[in-house]
């Protein structure tokens, strides 16, 4: 698979801060690439150096090879944008605020309306097209951004914090159509999120971005494996009685890392499923298992474990 | 034109007219024009007999423009003080709207330009603003011509039109500077407190610091004189005021020879007629041109503090 975006070195420096330091970053075609990381990361400024809104200080960004800070027009002709907090003109209808954006695109008047409305139909705003954006809601605000970042037929999109603001079910729907989208038309998806359990579904791949410095990429399951090689899955139990004894037989389980005592029970980590080891351990040693409950490592817990120590 | 320019123009202007500010401000000045021309139609009666010239020479057409009753001013007057506050009306916040709106940054992810933005919103408001004043000119001249029943000559038509577009002209520098607000402040509020401080200045109190500056006085040789009122001249046509009123006396008052100051030894010999529109073009191009660099250069820094803006944020 070739690289859609490149990302070389690509640094940022504002008057005392580093808003982005050294990043290098490849994105494939046709991929959902989730930019996850806190806010004030670097994400925004990123994502508006690769459109050549925002020059960067060092390095380069390639889209479709294409120099984003030298060619901003070229690079802004195949890329859709969706900037979080997405702003339309209130007093224009859905469409019109669509067809506005074709034209600027350089399509026809007929032609643009024709892609309006088939768009609009296709994010699920047919009855709402020639409604005031005014009267809009959040989540069709949403719907329509998505829109208006697809009406230049990009062959990239990148969505800032597409689901900011939304209710779950709505980020449910909007996420699902993004990568319906994505996989339909070969899409390449962009889309920066600190919310990790929403994008984790979507995303092919994710980058972790945090303080402007990209800190780890790959699928989910590379990252919790890279992560946490000795301690990947862990299992809580509660048994009766509770001895050292026990504990120390817990210890000795092939694959088991750590064992901790904790209020009612203890917290057993290991680099593989060890639930029914542990559960036969237990009952073997005479004690009664009272409660056991396993887990394998999710975004959640890469995301704490990168973000522990950071404010 | 870019094609994306056309687009945004085409944009901008279908706003100005199904804005309610734009109506208003519009609505405001037909309607103090119209009620100025309604009282110079009345007392241009008086202006007539008095003359002893043949009709051909009052330019009585132009009188509609310029005649007044005393009681309310005449119809040049208020559109020389109506028209930057329409100006600064429709662009104080040009830039801002769109910024707090979140749609600029939208527009700025579209293949176009950043200068097309603000080319975009300048040229469609004053092409609103020209035809406007344009529309309300030609209105004026009708209705003089259903009053008196006498047909303005070529002249005084020509002489209208550039009386027209100079006060387009005028506003282009008022909008200018509104464009240039509505850049560096983010609130709308501060932007037209800004323009409007502008406006003051120079229609009020700038032609009292230019006096106090540049004091001319009533007696000395008259080098000194001279030298003094030339001092005073120059600082005088800094402002965007005196350039748009000396314009419209001279396109106005074809009487009026000259704009600086005249002596005795000059004025013998000279026959009262009024001057032929070529040479009262000749004499205001100085100030056109002032008015012209004014809005430029406004745009100028308009442009240079756009481009170096941070788009990002509401």
């Amino acid at each position: 698979m070739s690289h859609v975006i490149e990302l070389k070195s690509l640094t940022k420096q504002y008057d005392h801060v580093r808003a982005v330091d050294a990043l290098t970053l490849d994105i494939r075609e046709g991929e959902v690439f989730g930019l996850l990381g806190p806010n004030g990361a670097g994400k925004t400024t990123t994502i508006l150096m690769m459109l050549g809104l925002v020059e960067p200080t060092d390095g380069e960004a390639r889209i479709l090879g294409i120099n984003a800070t030298r060619e901003p027009l070229r690079v802004k002709q195949v890329v859709g944008y969706l900037p979080d907090d997405v702003g339309f003109y209130d007093d224009l209808t859905g469409l019109e605020n669509l067809v506005l954006t074709a034209r600027l695109n350089g399509q026809s008047d007929p032609e643009a309306e024709a892609s309006a409305r088939a768009l609009l139909a296709r994010v699920g705003l047919k009855d709402a097209a020639d409604k005031k954006v005014g009267a809009y809601s959040r989540g069709m605000r949403q719907r329509l951004g998505l829109a208006d970042t697809l009406i230049k037929r990009p062959k990239i999109i990148i969505l800032d914090e597409p689901t900011l603001g939304i209710d779950p079910e709505g980020v449910r729907e909007f996420l699902a159509l993004i990568r319906t989208l994505s996989k339909e038309e070969g899409l390449t998806v962009l889309l920066s999120s600190h919310h990790l359990h929403q994008v984790q579904a979507v995303c092919d791949r994710v980058g972790i971005f945090v303080g402007g410095k990209l800190i780890a990429v790959g699928t989910v399951e590379e990252l919790s494996a890279t992560l946490f090689t000795e301690e990947r899955f862990s299992v809580e139990l509660a048994a009766e009685p509770l001895t050292d004894e026990l504990i120390d037989r817990l210890r000795a389980v092939p694959g088991v890392a750590a064992v901790e005592r904790t209020m009612d029970g203890v917290l057993i980590r290991a680099s593989a499923d060890v639930a029914a080891e542990v559960a036969r351990t237990v009952v073997e040693a005479g004690s009664a298992l009272t409660r056991l409950s396993r887990r394998a490592f999710g975004l959640d817990d890469i995301y704490h474990r990168y973000f522990e120590g950071r404010d | 034109m870019r094609r994306t320019l056309s687009v945004l123009f085409r944009k901008e202007v279908a706003d100005h007219i199904h804005s309610w500010r734009f109506n208003i401000l519009i609505a405001l000045i037909a309607l103090t024009a119209l009620a100025s021309m309604y009282t110079a139609a009345q007392s241009i009666r008086d202006v007539v007999p008095k003359l002893d010239t043949p009709l051909g020479d009052v330019s009585l057409f132009l009188k509609l423009f310029t005649a007044s009753d005393g009681k309310l001013p005449t119809f040049v007057a208020f559109v020389g003080f109506l028209a930057p506050l329409l100006g600064l009306g429709m662009a104080f916040d040009a830039i801002s709207s769109e910024r707090n709106r979140g749609t600029l940054v939208r527009l700025l992810a579209q293949p176009l330009y950043r200068d097309d933005i603000i080319l975009a919103k300048w040229f469609a408001a004053l092409a609103v603003v020209g035809t406007f004043f344009l529309a309300l000119g030609f209105f004026v001249m009708g209705l003089g011509l259903f009053l008196f029943g006498i047909p303005p000559t070529a002249e005084e038509v020509l002489r209208i039109v550039f009386f027209l577009l100079v006060t387009a002209l005028y506003v282009a520098v008022w909008l200018s500077l509104a464009i240039l607000f509505s850049i560096r402040f983010r609130q709308a509020a501060t932007s037209v407190l800004a323009g409007i401080a502008v406006w003051l200045f120079f229609n009020l109190f700038y032609p009292m610091i230019v006096d106090l500056i540049a004091p001319i006085s009533t007696q000395g040789t008259v080098d000194e004189v001279l030298r003094q009122i030339g001092w005073h001249q120059f600082l005088s046509r800094l402002s965007p005021v005196t350039l748009y009123q000396e314009a419209t006396t001279i396109l106005l008052s074809p009487d009026v020879r000259t704009l600086g100051p005249i002596t005795v030894e000059q004025s013998v010999g000279a026959i009262p007629t009024p001057l032929p529109f070529g040479q009262s073009l000749l004499l205001i191009w100085p100030q056109v041109a002032g008015l012209v660099a004014m809005s430029v250069a406004l745009f100028g820094i308009s442009f240079t503090l756009f481009m170096r803006q941070d788009i990002r944020g509401r």
